[in-house]
Order: structure tokens, then sequence, then C-alpha cells
């Protein structure tokens, strides 16, 4: 199964990497992930399907970012990273602190 | 009477209270990230935060207890396009209203790039309103301080739920009397300076930066537009241009008196290419006849090197029309009690600021 390994500013949604998933294109890999942890979606995947504009994926270290295609052969022992592309945005990515979900009284 | 202020702000929410001499922070959520807009349910009284995670995109968080806990729930999406089209996808959820009294659990949302969209559910499950997405002149529109226009006010109205307006930044001001079905642009009267002079009132691109509605005198509203400043008194039929108030008639936010239409507030800054307050000098400006005649408000407001710009929602005002909040984008809170004849500073440096609303916990 490939392994995959995420930003660190996933690690409320991913609490425990690598993820194995198994599929033969990183749209399979990515299908499969999803399956497993289905709120990871919308924060690598836009709303067409697409990984969003400033996340990009490493396929045994090839670059794939949102122009790309997910159709990449992915193979058994690949490793999959899922990472924020260095390449602007608005804002920057800050996972919430110090937990998640949980306000905080002052 | 409010009890709480929601700032959403560059690094999270903050939710201040009374304590005594002036507001305080009673809680904080979401540190670190983006809170474009807050709203407190005051139908089930539900609060939800949309946060902007950048790389991650727009996120709608809920919460049942008034910020001890949250839920992540669904943020509105765009449809799938076409095989070979190139789709749209959120890019911000801007402004988070409640529907009518009578529709429970539903919910607008307005969104960057350019669609409102409609929950049934508080946030379940989320529906693109359909008919405003394909009005025509929706070509015409264009970004305003953004790549993709934007709506980023919402006004359910309260003698009627059906009857709503939108402001879209570029894309003009539209109502719809059917719950939605249909839309029709209103903005006789407006005009864009930034545009050719033939293409100067067009509809379809002006730029209301913020609208706003009287709820006791529904039939008023009023307009902080890129060129300047608008009111209506007829329900939208007509915008009557105010030509001169105070240092600017430049800005993003303006707030209106719960009951008496007349009576409005802005923030005013140097024009378009500059937006800062003239002078360094930082004031309100209010009127209470219509724009006729202007007050300048500066007492308890910082009147040199002043570089605090007011965003779009970084103003509002409570439901006795005498409480004001207002929140800058260097992360200053001010607060006024008397109407904004005077103000204080909340002593906490806050980072800068996206959003201020009343509330009562």
């Amino acid at each position: 199964m490939a392994r995959m390994f995420f930003t660190q500013h996933l690690r409320r949604l991913v609490p425990h990497e690598p993820v194995e998933v198994t599929g033969a294109t990183l749209r399979a890999a990515l299908d499969d992930l999803f399956r497993q942890l289905p709120a990871l979606r919308s924060y690598v995947l836009d709303d067409q399907g697409r990984l969003r504009q400033h996340v990009c994926a490493f396929v045994d270290d090839e670059r794939i970012d949102f122009s790309g295609t997910l159709d990449c052969k992915v193979a058994p022992e690949s490793e999959i990273y899922v990472m924020q592309a260095l390449s602007g945005g608005k804002t920057w990515p800050i996972a919430f602190s110090p937990e998640p979900g949980k306000g905080s009284s002052s | 009477m409010a009890n709480r202020i929601l700032a959403g702000t560059r690094k999270g929410l903050f939710i201040l209270k009374p304590d005594g001499r002036g507001w305080t922070v009673e809680r904080t959520a979401f540190l670190g990230s983006p809170v474009p807009a807050v709203l407190h349910d005051g139908r089930d009284g539900t609060l939800y935060a949309s946060l902007d995670l950048g790389h991650f995109g727009g996120k709608l968080h809920r919460s049942d207890d008034f910020g001890e806990s949250w839920q992540e729930v669904a943020a509105p999406a765009y449809p799938k396009a076409g095989e070979g089209t190139d789709g749209d996808s959120l890019k911000l959820l801007w402004t988070l209203e409640a529907g009518g009294p009578g529709q429970k659990g539903t919910l607008w949302a307005g969104t960057i790039p350019g669609g409102l969209f409609v929950s049934r559910d508080r946030g379940e499950t989320w529906a693109l309103n359909e008919p405003l997405w394909n009005v025509p002149e929706r070509a015409r529109w264009f970004g305003g301080g953004y790549d993709k226009p934007g709506i980023h006010s919402v006004l359910v109205d309260p003698r009627d739920e059906n009857r709503i307006t939108v402001g879209v930044s570029c894309g003009g001001v539209w109502l719809t009397e059917d719950g939605g079905r249909s839309w029709e642009i209103r903005t006789r009267g407006m005009r864009a300076p930034y545009m050719p002079p033939d293409l100067a009132e067009d509809g379809a691109i002006q730029d209301p930066h913020r609208v706003v509605q009287c709820p006791g005198k529904p039939e008023g509203y009023w307009i902080q537009h890129h060129g300047g400043i608008f009111r209506s008194t007829d329900d939208l039929e007509n915008w009557q241009d105010v030509p001169s108030m105070g240092p600017s008639i430049f800005g993003f936010a303006v707030a209106v008196h719960p009951k008496d239409p007349e009576t409005a507030w802005f923030a005013p800054a140097i024009k378009d290419e500059f937006r800062y307050p003239v002078d360094g000098k930082f004031v309100v400006t209010r009127t209470r006849d219509g724009g006729r005649t202007t007050q300048v408000l500066s007492d308890g407001l910082p009147q040199a090197s002043s570089y605090d710009l007011v965003y779009r929602h970084g103003l509002d005002v409570d439901e006795t029309g005498d409480g004001l909040a207002m929140g800058s984008t260097s992360g200053g809170v001010w607060t006024s009690a008397d109407a904004g004849d005077s103000w204080t500073l909340l002593p906490d440096r806050l980072p800068p600021v996206y959003a201020v609303r009343f509330t009562t916990a």
C-alpha cells in the first residue's frame, strides 16, 4: 500500500501518519484517503475536485499542483506527500491552537 | 440589551463582555486563523464562525454553547462544472445572516466568487441560489479588492422574510421579493466614478462596499459605496447621493440606527488609493438628518498618527441605537455608549479586525 504524509498544518485532521492507501493513481489514492478521513477532502481538494490552488502533492518526489492531473501513477511502494504550496495565498495556513475546536476562557 | 461583542479578526474570534467600565475579552476561538464572518443566531442561540484558512479554503464552524465548543459543518460549495470547463470554488465565506423568524435553521451566506448560498438545516448542507447566479448581468460583475466579485451584505427584510437585499462588490444591489426565485437590480441613482463616464451608471458594476437597512423603518437603506455615500428612503426604488460628509465620503463601513433611518454612522478614510484616516486623525461621521448635516466624532479616537481603516463589517450599532462598536485594521476596538459622541478603546490589542457584531449571550 502507498503511504501518505501530510503537512503539519493538517495534523488536526490527520492525527497519525503515514496513512496507508490503495489506488493506482493519485486520484484513486486520494479517494481512498477520503474514505478513511472524510473531513480532509475539502482541505485538499477544491469544490471542483482539483487540488486546491495552494496545495501541492509529491508522488515519489514528483510535484503535482492544482494545474496538474491527478491521474499520475501510484505504485504500492509509493510515498505521497500532501503539502501547502509555498506559492502565496492571501493568508497563512495556521492550525487552530492550542486545542482545536475548543474555545479558551481568559 | 446587547451584552456581548463578537469580533472576527485576522487571528481568531474574540468574544467581548462588559466589565463595568468598558469591555473585556471573555473568550477566544480559532486563534491563529482568520475569521471573516461571525453570526449569533438569535432564533436558536447558535453561534457560527466562518474561517478563511488560506491554502486550505473557507470553512464554517458552529457552536451550540456560545463558543465553549465548536463543530465544523459544511461550507458552501460551488456546483461541479461540466467536463472540460473551469468551474468555481469557494474563496471566502464573507457574510452570514439568519433567515426570517419563521424560518428556524435557515441561513444565508454571501461568498466570493459571487455566489449566494442558503442552508435550511443550520449549515449542514448548502445550495447555491441559482437564479441570482444566472442573472445575465453577472457577466459584468468584477472583483473589488479580491480577484473575483463577492457578496458582503445580505439583508432579510423584517417585514417579509422572502424579501432579501444583497450587496455585491462589484455587482450592484439586488432584490428578491419571492425568497430568491427571481432578482431585480436596484441601483437607480448610483454612480461609479471609477468607470468610464458612459458606464458610470451601469447598475451591474456598482461597488456598494456595505449595504444596511433600518430595522424599524425598513424602507430606509444606506450604502457606503466605493464612490461615496448613498441612501434610499423608498424601498430601493431610488438612491440619493450624499455629496459631502465630514473629512471624506470614502470608506467601507456604515451602520444605521435601528429605529431612525435618518441616523447613520460612517468611518471615513482618504479615498481609494490611500485608505487611511484623513491627516492621520481617526473619526466617525454621523448624520441625524439623512445626510443634510454631519457630526464629526473624535472624542476618544486617536487624533494623530492613526492609520486605522475600518473594514465593511467592522462597525455595528446595538438595538438601542446608542451602543456602537468599531474595529480597525490596526487591531483597535472602540466602543461608544452615547451614539458615538465619545469612544472608549478596548485595552487589549487585537489582531486586525474584520467584523464586529453586537449580540446578547
